[in-house]
This record gives C-alpha cells, structure tokens and sequence, in this order.
C-alpha cells in the first residue's frame, strides 16, 4: 500500500496541490482523475520521487520515501514499474533491449535467464515476436504495451501509469485497460493510473479519487462516482453525453 | 554565477551513484564509435585545407629574399601543431558533437527517457553524461593527431602543387628546430577541450524544459558555450604550459 500524506506543492506563485492525503491499496487499480491542471501528473511525480513536494510525505508499506536516504530511496524505486504517457521508449534500443534493460543495469540473471523473462513479458503484453523492432516503427499502442512490459519486467510491487490511453484510439485504450487490470490482479501489485478517460474509471476504477483544483474532492470507487453529489466530480464525469443520456 | 555553481553541482552528479562497470565499459565504447569515429571525415576534411591554406597564406607574407623558403614550412608546422591542429578540431567538434550530445540529452528529457531512468533508481546522469565525458576525452588526441598530420600533409600538397616551395624545402622546414614538447602540448589540449565540450553540451541538454524549440535552443547554447569556453582554455593552458 501507498500512503500520501498531505501533499503541498507550489511553482513560484501557482500553488499547484493544496495539501493531498490518501491510501492507494494494494491489489487494487486506484485511479486519480481530474481535468487538465488540476495537479494529477505532479501528484503522481511527488509520490514517485520525480518532484520534490514542498510539505508532505509518501509512505511505500510503511517506509518514508522522503525520510529516506538516497539508497533507502532507490531501494524504493527499484520496487517501482513506471508507464509514462509518451511511453518513454529508449530510441536508439529494440523492443527487446527496451525492455531487458531494467534487468540489465539491477538485475543478476543470466543472460538466457534475462531472454526468457523479456519474451515472457512480451508475450503478456500481445507483443511476442516484435524485440528486433524499434520504437520507431511500432504504432502508439505498441509503444504503450512495450512500456508495460519494461514496468513489469522486475515484478514490481508498485505500479504506475501516466494517462495509459492518451493517444488511442477507444478499442487499442480498452486493451491498455484489461492489460493493466489482468496484471494488478495476478501480480498483486499496487497499481496508480492517472485519468481523464471516464471509459478507464468504468471499466478497472476499483479506487477513484478525484482531484479538483489542488484538493482531493471526492473518493469512492466507479459505482459511487455516477451517484455523488458532489457539482464538480459530476460536471466532470458527465460532461461526455453518453454518460449524461445513460443518467437520465 | 548560479549557472556555474549548479553546472559544478552537475559535475559531481556524474561520478555518484554508479553503476556496474561493465555498463559504463560498453556504453564508453559506444560513445567512442559515436563520437570519434564518425568525426574522422570531417576532421580529416578541414585540418587538410587549413594546412594547405595556411601554407599558402604564410608563403604570401614571407617575401623578404633573406628569409629561407623553409620558413614557410617550419611556421606551418608549428602554427598546424599548437593552435590549428588542436584548437580549430575542437571548435569544429564542439559543433559536431556538442550540438549532438545537447540535441540527444534535451529530446532524451522531454519525452521523459531520463526521467524513466530515474524512476528506475539509476543515476541518470552518470549513466548517459560519464561515458560520453571520457570518450570524448579519450578520442580527441586521436583525432588532433590525425589532425596535425594531416594539416602538416595539406601544406605540403598545397605548397608544392602551387610551386610556391620545393618538396626539399618543404621537408626540411618540418624538420627544422623541432620541439617535441610542442607535440605533448598539442595532446594536452583536446583532453581539456574534450571535458569541456562534452560537460557543457551534457548540461545544456540535461536540463532542457519545454518542447522541440527548447532543445534547439539548448543546442545552440551548447555550441557557443563550448567555443567560448574552449578559447578561454587555450589562452590559459598557452599561459601555464608554454
């Protein structure tokens, strides 16, 4: 389980999260869900080490992130998979050395060892057969599965994503979805996925929290979302018509 | 001074938190072919029209009958080995592959690569800036070298062809009060010039924010940077060691 306790972060005069608690849960998808610039990426960055917040604290099963020295904290995020928005796929190493790559620079295996659990997590992710490719001449979903793979290659306890379905079209965005759903669920790990896709809350929303301008406003899971009343969280999740014609 | 103070801060960023050595031995290989190997053309391309014009040039202005035709050869010699050799090589470099490096790290941090290396609980910038820094330090010599020859080469093919001094005379003129320490010189200098290209266009790009126009910016700056700070160099390493 992952602990945020009030967070706080400002950039110069923007105060960018105004003070943010709560427990994402261990095998559960917990999604954090928002508009644009409401902090959800700097949330994320906070909690996984990537900005420092100005007040506050994250704690990974009990252990202080931030109280931690700088080998405390690697420790931490060795134990961490991260899918970026963009992928974040080394340019200039196949699909194969992408994801080996974790394995290579941490891990001990040999190298027959690190081949067989690079195929293995490419094959979990539907992308068996595609290691001599590069970045460059996969499709956006594939970057996106790739990256899956790189996360769990180590098999993390932590796993988070960064607006996993951004640049998809809604069949490839639902596959990224189940994909992260079936391994939150077989690996037990503590999976965060940061959201404006209303279709991600409904189909693997087991924790939602949303944010709205810096604070938590609301947190529940995807039945209670479509009941709150809270005016805000239900501007946001029934500004899509579907949603609003199926509420009516 | 706060740029100096946080590219110092950077400095000591490479060599903490390493990794396995074998990583770093393939990496540096890697940036070796990178960075020397490919500039062999370019190097070899200028240094031979810079001797062979500085041949022409030197022959132009020595037109005193009391001076030797050989001068001309011993002043190209010098000139190639001290300053052209070393010095020009490395401007054209710091072009070459500072605005590479910079160009790399900037689009490696905006599309979030460095940032994944980070969540990884790798040290980001000693795993893509230290084996750059070496290769650089460990190819320039080479390629200064390759440089003097064939400046010195150039000169003559130039001084010769032209019929402005006779091969003899050419030969001679190398030949001709030659200092060796002036070749240790000409080795000390791209060591210098090679840390400095390499960590300055490093920081530019690693530090890179924004989108596709700041990296071209940080480019650029990288470039610049590197030149002024190369002939800031030159004058003090002239200063301490001759």
């Amino acid at each position: 389980m992952i602990e945020v306790k009030n967070i706080v972060k400002s950039f110069g005069d923007n105060d960018v999260l105004k003070g943010i608690s709560c427990k994402l849960r261990q095998g559960e998808t917990n999604l954090i869900i928002g508009g644009s610039g409401t902090g959800k990426s700097v949330l994320l960055k906070c909690i996984i080490g990537l900005v420092k917040p100005d007040e506050g604290e994250v704690f990974y099963d009990g252990r202080s992130f931030y109280g931690s020295d700088k080998e405390g904290q690697q420790a931490i995020r060795r134990e961490m998979g991260v899918l970026f928005q963009g992928g974040a796929l080394f340019d200039s190493q196949t699909v194969h050395q992408n994801v080996q790559f974790p394995l290579d620079m941490l891990g001990d295996q040999s190298a027959s060892e690190k081949r067989d659990r690079v195929e293995f997590c490419l094959e979990r992710v539907g992308l068996a057969g595609t290691g001599e490719l590069m970045p460059s001449e996969i499709s956006g979903g594939m970057k996106k599965r790739v990256a899956i793979a790189r996360a769990i290659v180590m098999n993390p306890k932590y796993l988070f994503c960064d607006e996993p379905n951004s640049g998809l079209d809604p069949l490839t965005g639902v596959k990224i979805d189940e994909l992260v759903r079936e391994i939150t669920d077989e690996y037990k790990v503590t999976t965060v996925v940061i959201t404006h896709d209303m279709n991600s809350v409904v189909e693997i929303g087991d924790n939602v929290i949303f944010l709205y301008e810096g604070k938590k406003l609301w947190e529940g899971d995807k039945h209670s979302i479509m009941h709150s009343d809270v005016a805000e969280l239900n501007d946001f999740v029934f500004s899509n018509k579907l949603l609003r014609d199926m509420r009516e | 001074m706060a740029i100096i103070g946080k590219y110092f801060i950077f400095l000591g960023t490479l060599f903490t938190r390493r990794e396995k050595m074998k990583i770093y031995w393939r990496r540096f290989m890697e940036e070796c072919v990178g960075i020397g190997t490919s500039s062999v053309l370019i190097v070899a391309i200028v240094s031979t029209f810079i001797g062979a014009v500085s041949c022409i040039q030197t022959a132009y202005n020595l037109v005193s009958p009391i001076i030797p035709v050989s001068t001309v050869a011993l002043v190209v010699r010098d000139m190639v080995i001290l300053e052209l050799a070393p010095t020009i090589t490395c401007i054209v470099l710091a072009g070459k592959v500072g605005s590479n490096i910079a160009g790399e790290l900037g689009t490696m941090r905006i599309t979030e690569q460095v940032d994944a290396l980070e969540v990884m609980g790798i040290n980001s910038a000693s795993y893509l800036v230290l084996p750059k820094v070496l290769a650089a330090m460990f190819t320039f010599p080479m390629l200064v070298i390759m440089a003097a020859f064939l400046g010195i080469l150039g000169g003559y093919l130039a001084g010769t062809l032209s019929g402005v001094i006779s091969p003899r005379d050419y030969v001679y003129g190398i030949r001709d009060g030659f200092v060796p320490y002036n070749v240790f010189f000409m080795c000390v200098k791209p060591v210098v010039f090679g840390f400095l290209i390499a960590t300055i266009s490093a920081y530019q790009g690693y530090y890179t924010r924004g989108g596709a126009l700041e990296v071209g910016q940080s480019s650029t700056q990288a470039v610049t940077t590197s030149c002024i700070a190369i002939l800031v160099a030159d004058y003090v390493l002239a200063q301490l060691f001759l």
